[in-house]
């Protein structure tokens, strides 16, 4: 028998995250499900709003979040819903990979799929909105990419939960929405003082806001997220 | 052969926990007074068995015995609930140490459907550290007489096809320890001709086999020794000796009692 080198945990992580997104290019339904979502979404909030009582720079930033939050739900549920149609976790889980490293590469791919629904949805709402994206396009790409790695670490953590239930579709959001909570609403009053022009000074405090429940949900998902694999 | 109608008997758990003390040509497998329980059930109660290079335990016995709870304690997706358990030197939960060591097949097929044969089996040599992963995932389906579907979506493959590939992708790290369950569902004849082959390959390669199945007579072909489970518990475990199937099915029905 050859001795063998198993890959240490970040290379693994990028191993499962490759997986995960090319299963999602080969099949795209997760994606495409997201972005028709979003792009309903939007316009029915769009033909809902009354111009002359709410202003767009007002309005616009709640719909983003609202968006980002439930689309992302649809390519998190996807996430342990591959490994389950078949049991490939067993066989993940028996490969001597550690379980950190799974929890980094499906955090990494579902990373990818809410960046990938993001990079679609905000110009979207830019022009339902006729919102000035291009004098605030890099702080709020930073914003949404600090908000997508909490919301990722908190929905891929329970996502391995629930997938292990019958009542898998129903339980991913009732346990995660109010963990996303804490990244939503500091994401979405930053997103809002940049649309209105202020200067990301002023938006600082919300964004350590952000970044610390990054910080805290990353470090805490991970550790517990063996324990979700537990029989 | 010889049969008893209660668990192992002490003097052989004495023998068996002195052998574990002994350092020198450790089992391939070994447990002493391993239990799991789920909630107050038990599903495995105080096991203690071996199982050493090059050879084959057949388990058989009825359905909630405790037999596919055995293979998950050893493939690491299960911690005992107490005693121990060692695959390849290592106690359980070994982490990756332990688990590189094994390959896992069950009758479901732990594939991704959306993904080639190809693309499955060489993920999982990746996983283990497989030099050269495509080679050897090719080399593997050859090996399952599946060279020419290596670049089909496991989706367009027919159910037996997807359990021969499912055996490339547990078998493409050449394990010292293989664990079966139900191998054979869903086979067609060539399908099972060329899992015994692997399996046999295997077994003459060093590697220690564990196979759950229903059907005796494909257990007993592979097997060294055969135990028979009911209610998480060794009811019988010997050495095969040269019983013919009938015989064993007819001693199975009496200590399973069905």
């Amino acid at each position: 028998m050859n001795v063998r080198r198993p890959p240490g945990t970040l290379a693994a992580a990028a191993l499962i995250a490759r997986k995960d997104l090319a299963i999602e290019f080969r099949t795209r339904s997760a994606f495409l499900a997201a972005l028709t979502f979003s792009l309903i979404a939007i316009a029915i909030f769009y033909f809902a709003w009354d111009a002359t009582a709410v202003g767009a720079v007002d309005l616009a930033p709640g719909v983003l979040w609202v968006i980002f939050t439930f689309s992302g739900l649809l390519g998190l549920h996807r996430s342990f819903g591959v490994e389950e149609a078949d049991r490939a976790i067993d066989a993940l889980l028996a490969s001597p990979v550690d379980r950190e490293a799974v929890f980094l590469g499906k955090a990494i791919a579902n990373l990818a799929f809410v960046l990938g629904v993001q990079a679609v949805a905000i110009p979207a709402v830019a022009l339902f909105y006729n919102l000035p994206l291009t004098r605030v396009l890099a702080p709020l790409a930073g914003i949404a990419l600090l908000a997508a790695i909490g919301l990722v670490s908190v929905g891929t953590l329970f996502s391995s939960m629930a997938s292990n239930t019958r009542l898998a579709e129903l339980l991913l959001p009732v346990l995660a929405l109010p963990f996303f909570v804490p990244v939503v609403l500091p994401a979405a009053q930053s997103t809002a003082r940049l649309l209105a022009g202020r200067p990301v000074a002023e938006a600082m405090s919300w964004l350590r806001i952000l970044i610390a429940f990054d910080i805290v949900f990353v470090v805490a998902c991970a550790l517990a997220f063996p324990f979700t694999l537990e029989d | 052969m010889t049969r008893t109608a209660s668990p192992v008997e002490p003097t052989r758990d004495a023998a068996l926990v002195s052998e574990l003390a002994a350092p020198a040509a450790s089992p391939a497998i070994e447990a002493v007074g391993l239990t799991r329980t789920f909630g107050r059930r038990a599903a495995l109660r105080d096991l203690t068995f071996q199982v050493r290079s090059s050879e084959c335990l057949a388990l058989f016995g009825p359905n909630g015995a405790g037999k596919t709870t055995l293979l998950r304690v050893l493939a690491g997706l299960l911690r005992p609930t107490r005693g121990k358990a060692r695959v390849a030197g290592v106690d359980l939960p070994g982490g990756g140490e332990s688990r590189a060591v094994v390959g896992l097949i069950s009758h479901q097929t732990m594939l991704y459907a959306a993904l080639t044969a190809l693309e499955n089996v060489e993920f999982s040599a990746r996983l283990y550290g497989v030099p050269s992963p495509a080679e050897a995932a090719r080399r593997a389906l050859e090996r399952m007489r599946l060279a020419e579907r290596a670049d089909s979506p496991v989706r367009s493959l027919s159910r037996g096809m997807q359990q021969r590939v499912s055996i490339a992708r547990a078998i493409v790290h050449d394990p010292r320890v293989v664990l079966l369950d139900e191998p054979y569902t869903g086979l067609d004849e060539a399908g099972a001709s060329a899992l015994s082959d692997a399996l046999l390959s295997l077994r003459s390669a060093g590697a220690a086999l564990v196979l759950v199945t229903h059907h005796l007579s494909e257990g007993l072909a592979l097997a060294t020794h055969t135990a028979i489970m009911r209610d998480g518990q060794f009811v019988q475990h010997e050495a095969r000796g040269t019983v013919a199937v009938e015989a064993y099915r007819d001693a199975y029905r009496e200590v399973v009692g069905r």
